[in-house]
Formats: structure tokens, C-alpha cells, sequence
């Protein structure tokens, strides 16, 4: 019993980490109805980028590593950095040139091909091997008999934190009006006096900076970074997101929490190589029964791809 | 044939018939993104037929393609229900469950994979390549490429006009998932061992890439999209591994710019008829 209460505790942990990816993915296909498939190569070069900076410090190898509250700060502006090259060269440059082709796959494919760039470079400079960065965070304490990790705790909060930010950014501030008026019909914003083209970059900062967040939370918790740490985690907050229900905060918020669970359950019961088959599983029996998520706005993600 | 050309062709026939499945749906105006999952059940229908049950390589290839087909005509009622991301999404979803199903049970060899010993000569994988494009060249050309045309462009006046959208989607979700099983069955008969691993994430998204790159208005864009893929990575192969799939990211981002409805389409085809009817001497 003990054991499940402690597997239940590890799994809302890691559930912290994945609502903020999943929030990341569910703001871009919220106010753009665009999946961008970067965001797991961005949370990933905030790990990389941290650990490279506290490892060899700046620039790379010059001289000894930097302190590590720099480094997390390097790593989440490399994210931030890299999802606005995204929107430059993907969603805005398609936009000019193709108008409402946008509404295809189009930024969806080559958002898949910035992630393959992404990776690859990364993979180039540091190689494929799994880096453990030099700081370790570690102090547990008790509730009883379970172990709660003072880091995953951190996570679990800040996560939160960030994200009911983010809702009241996007509920009481002329910003948040603005981007949600683009999600409802971007042509009748832009008609309202809505300077589209100047707000879509903040949809991509935003969501860069979650991913950010998301990565320090993961090196703070774990230590361990690869080039493929994103694949996992983002492809759980890809389950998430749609768990929740595309478009919403709080959904994205429960599905990341109840995939965390999930996880960590099937880990418990059945052992870690069903964790796939469960969290997926459970993924497609929800949007079968009910196709827009948990929590989804029926409108958002069913335009034509 | 020297080995390694012929292990290009092998490779080349298998993408191709792959990228036709995947292509038979996008062309209808679904995207799957769960090629993977089809390609992996034809690929273990085929190795259990032929390793358990004895049958011979051509009746173990056939019992993948129904298998195959089964499961996307069974798929494709729910998956239907869905559209747009949710729909991209929940054939992705079934890839994974798929592949984890396949990795989780020890009578298809869980993780270690499973060694097919009949062995499948590259000859018959260029035939059954040459077949399959055949079948989609003429069924693009029929009255029901004309529909799959009409859907993909527009569903709402597509029904309006009296198609039957639901039962045209049904039929290309079946074929092209039968055709994926055969992509599976022929890797698995031509490499003789198949793991669940192979059938990943990344190969669903590549072969959704080879699809929507090449074009999805005419037969012509898999044709070109996988092929291109499949052998320029070779070529640059004489560079570094990693700068290889950094070009390859670069090249999608470049396409998605100039050539957003896949570089192959419908207006292309056409004037290039033109040209070589011209140059007839008519």
C-alpha cells in the first residue's frame, strides 16, 4: 500500500512536468490552430543548453563551468531563442506567402522538419550520450512513509504557478483579449484593430518559455539529459494535450497529471514496457467516447488538415 | 546486382508501397499519422503465418494484407468520429498501442523482435511495387480518385453533391492500410527479422512526410516523395551521419516554403504533358 501511495506521489510529479509541456502545445494550437511539433526539441535544448553552460561554462569550453542558476537562465533563453526562429521561419513566413494555406498541414510539416534540424545540431554538438549535470538537487523529507522529493515538489508548484499565470495573462489583460479574439477568428481580429502579426510572436514566447520552465523543472528532478529527452516527454504531453482536450489550460493541466498517474500505475502493475499501450490506450478510448478531450472547446482543432 | 544497391532497392520498394498506403488516405483528406501500426501488424501477420502456421511465403503475404486491412477497416469507424488534430492524433495513438502491444507479448517475442526465416528475393519486392503503383495510378484515374479529389478539396460539398464521403474515407482507410501490411509483410520476409522498435513514432511521421512533401493531388507525389527521400540520403551519406539529418529537416522547411501543396501537383503533371505533346509534333 505504502508502495502505491509512493508510486501514485512519483506519478503527480511527473505529471508536473508534462502539464507544462502540454500547456505549451495546447497555447499554440489554442490561439493558432497549429500542432507545433518542436516543442519537444526546445524543452530538450533548454536541458542541453543548461548542462552544456554548467559543464564548460560561455562560451562552450573557453573556461570552467558557470554557476547553475546562469545556466538553467542560458538554457531557458536558447528556448525561448529557438521558438521564435520557428515562428519566423514556419508560421509567420508561411502566413505572408500562403494567406489561409496556413490552415493545411503546412506548418505542421515543417514544424517536424525544425525538429529533425534541432535535434540533429544538437546531437552534432554534444553528442548522443546521456549528460549528467554537475549540480545535484536533492533533499527529501517524509510524509509517514513516503518520500516526496523537495525538487519535485518545487515543480509541482511552479508548474502550477506558471501556468495560472498564464490564465489570468490570458483572462484580465488586453493581451490575453487579443490572443484570444485571434483564436476565436484571426481575419475579424485583424478587422477589430488587432495587430495579428505582432501578437503571434508573444503565442510563441510564451510557449517557448514553458518549455523552458518544463526543462529546468526536468533538470532539477532528474539530472540526466540527452538529445532524446524530449521524445517521451513531449510525446506524453502530446497525450496529455489531447486528453485534456485541445485548447484548454485546465485540460491540459488534468491530462498532464492524470498521465503522469497513469504511468506511474501501469509502471506499478504491469511493469514499465506497458506504459505505452496504457497511457495511449486510454488516450484513444477517451477521444473515440468523447472526440473532443476532457474539457476541449468543440471549435478548436477540427479545421480541415 | 551488387549488395548494396540491391539493399537501396529493397529499402526504396518497401518505402514506396508504404508511402502509397498513407497516401491513399491523405489523398482523401486524412492525414495518418499511425502508418507505423499498419506496417507493423502486416510485418507480424506475415512472420506468425509463415513461422507458426507454415504457410508459404505468398499466403503468408496475402493473410498480412487482409490482417492489415481488417484492422483499418475496424479502425476506421472510431477514427473517423474524429477530425482535424484529434484525428492526426488518434491514428498516432494507435501506432503506439500497436507497437506496445507487439512489445509486450512474449508469443511475438516482446522486445527481442522475431526471426522470419523465409526469405523473400528482392525480385519480388520490385513486382509487387510496380503492381502497387499500377493499382493507385488506376484508381486515381477512376471515379473513385475523382471522389477521393472532391473529398480532399471540400467533405461538406462533396456530401451536398451526393457522395457518400463516409463510405469513400472507409475504403481508403482499408486499402491503405492494407497496402502498409504489405509493405510490413515484404520487410519482414525480405530482412527475416522484425522488432517492434523498427515500427516507431519516427517511421509514422517519415512516411507522413515522404506523402505530404511528394504531394498528395496526384499518384505522382509518393512516387517522387519517397523515392527522394529514400536515396538522397544515401548520396549525402558520404557526409557526416547527423549533417545528413540536418540538410534532410532543412530541404522540409525549404519544400514547405516553396512548394506548400507538395512538389508534385496537379498543375505540374499537366504542364509537363503539355510539353512532351507539344514536343510530339501535334
Amino acid at each position: 500500500m505504502t508502495l502505491l501511495l509512493q508510486q501514485i506521489t512519483t506519478g503527480f510529479m511527473l505529471g508536473s512536468i508534462y502539464v507544462t509541456v502540454a500547456v505549451a502545445f495546447t497555447l499554440t494550437i489554442g490561439v493558432l490552430n497549429f500542432l507545433n511539433f518542436t516543442i519537444p526539441a526546445i524543452f530538450m535544448i533548454t536541458g542541453m543548453i543548461a548542462w552544456a553552460a554548467a559543464a564548460y561554462g560561455f562560451p562552450f569550453g573557453v573556461d570552467g563551468g558557470i554557476s547553475w542558476p546562469l545556466a538553467l537562465f542560458m538554457g531557458v533563453t536558447a528556448a525561448v531563442f529557438a521558438s521564435l526562429i520557428v515562428e519566423r521561419f514556419t508560421f509567420r513566413y508561411l502566413r505572408i506567402r500562403h494567406g489561409d494555406a496556413t490552415e493545411h498541414a503546412i506548418p505542421l510539416v515543417s514544424s517536424l522538419g525544425f525538429l529533425i534540424i534541432f535535434e540533429n545540431l544538437i546531437l552534432i554538438a554534444f553528442g548522443s550520450e546521456a549528460h549528467s549535470f554537475p549540480e545535484k538537487f536533492k533533499s527529501d523529507f517524509y510524509i509517514g512513509e513516503i518520500i516526496i522529493g523537495l525538487p519535485q515538489l518545487a515543480s509541482l508548484a511552479i508548474s502550477l504557478v506558471v501556468v495560472a499565470f498564464l490564465s489570468w495573462v490570458l483572462k484580465t489583460t488586453s493581451i490575453g483579449r487579443a490572443l484570444r479574439a485571434i483564436a476565436e477568428n484571426p481575419d475579424t481580429a485583424s478587422l477589430l484593430g488587432i495587430e495579428v502579426q505582432r501578437i503571434v510572436p508573444l503565442v510563441f514566447l510564451f510557449s517557448g518559455l514553458l518549455c523552458g520552465v518544463a526543462g529546468v523543472l526536468f533538470v532539477v528532478n532528474y539530472s540526466d539529459v540527452s538529445a532524446f529527452m524530449g521524445d517521451e516527454v513531449g510525446t506524453k504531453a502530446i497525450a496529455a494535450m489531447v486528453l485534456g482536450g485541445l485548447g484548454s489550460i485546465w485540460g491540459a493541466i488534468a491530462g498532464g497529471l492524470i498521465v503522469g498517474l497513469l504511468e506511474a500505475l501501469s509502471i506499478h502493475f504491469f511493469g514499465a514496457d506497458t506504459v505505452n499501450v496504457t497511457v495511449w490506450g486510454t488516450l484513444l478510448i477517451v477521444i473515440i467516447i468523447k472526440p473532443s478531450g476532457l474539457f476541449g472547446a468543440s471549435r478548436i482543432g477540427k479545421g480541415k488538415l | 546486382m551488387g549488395g548494396y544497391v540491391e539493399g537501396i532497392i529493397a529499402i526504396l520498394c518497401i518505402n514506396l508501397i508504404f508511402a502509397y498506403g498513407v497516401f491513399l488516405t491523405a489523398a482523401s483528406g486524412q492525414l495518418n499519422l499511425g502508418g507505423g501500426g499498419f506496417q507493423a501488424i502486416g510485418a507480424y501477420v506475415a512472420g506468425v503465418c509463415s513461422n507458426s502456421l507454415g504457410f508459404p511465403i505468398f499466403f503468408s503475404v496475402i493473410g498480412a494484407v487482409l490482417g492489415a486491412g481488417l484492422i483499418g477497416f475496424l479502425i476506421s469507424f472510431p477514427v473517423l468520429r474524429t477530425r482535424g488534430v484529434y484525428m492526426v492524433l488518434a491514428t498516432f495513438a494507435f501506432a503506439l498501442v500497436v507497437s506496445g502491444i507487439i512489445l509486450n507479448t512474449d508469443f511475438l517475442g516482446g522486445a527481442t523482435g522475431m526471426v522470419v526465416t523465409a526469405y523473400t528475393p528482392v525480385e519480388v519486392l520490385i513486382l509487387a511495387t510496380l503492381l502497387t503503383i499500377l493499382l493507385v495510378f488506376w484508381l486515381m484515374a477512376s471515379r473513385i480518385g475523382l471522389v477521393m479529389r472532391a473529398i480532399h478539396d471540400d467533405d461538406v460539398v462533396s456530401e451536398i453533391m451526393g457522395v457518400n464521403v463516409r463510405g469513400i474515407q472507409v475504403f481508403a482507410f482499408t486499402l491503405g492500410g492494407a497496402l502498409a501490411g504489405l509493405s510490413g509483410a515484404l520487410y519482414a520476409h525480405h530482412y527475416s527479422f522484425i522488432e517492434a522498435q523498427y515500427f516507431s513514432a519516427l517511421l509514422s511521421i517519415f512516411v507522413l512526410l515522404f506523402v505530404l512533401i511528394g504531394g498528395t493531388q496526384t499518384a505522382w507525389g509518393p512516387l517522387f516523395g519517397a523515392s527522394f527521400f529514400t536515396l538522397v540520403p544515401e548520396v549525402l551519406r558520404l557526409g557526416d551521419t547527423e549533417w545528413r539529418y540536418v540538410i534532410f529537416g532543412i530541404l522540409i522547411v525549404l519544400m514547405m516554403i516553396f512548394r506548400p501543396e507538395g512538389i508534385i501537383t496537379r498543375t505540374l503533371v499537366h504542364r509537363v504533358v503539355m510539353v512532351f505533346s507539344r514536343s510530339g509534333g501535334h
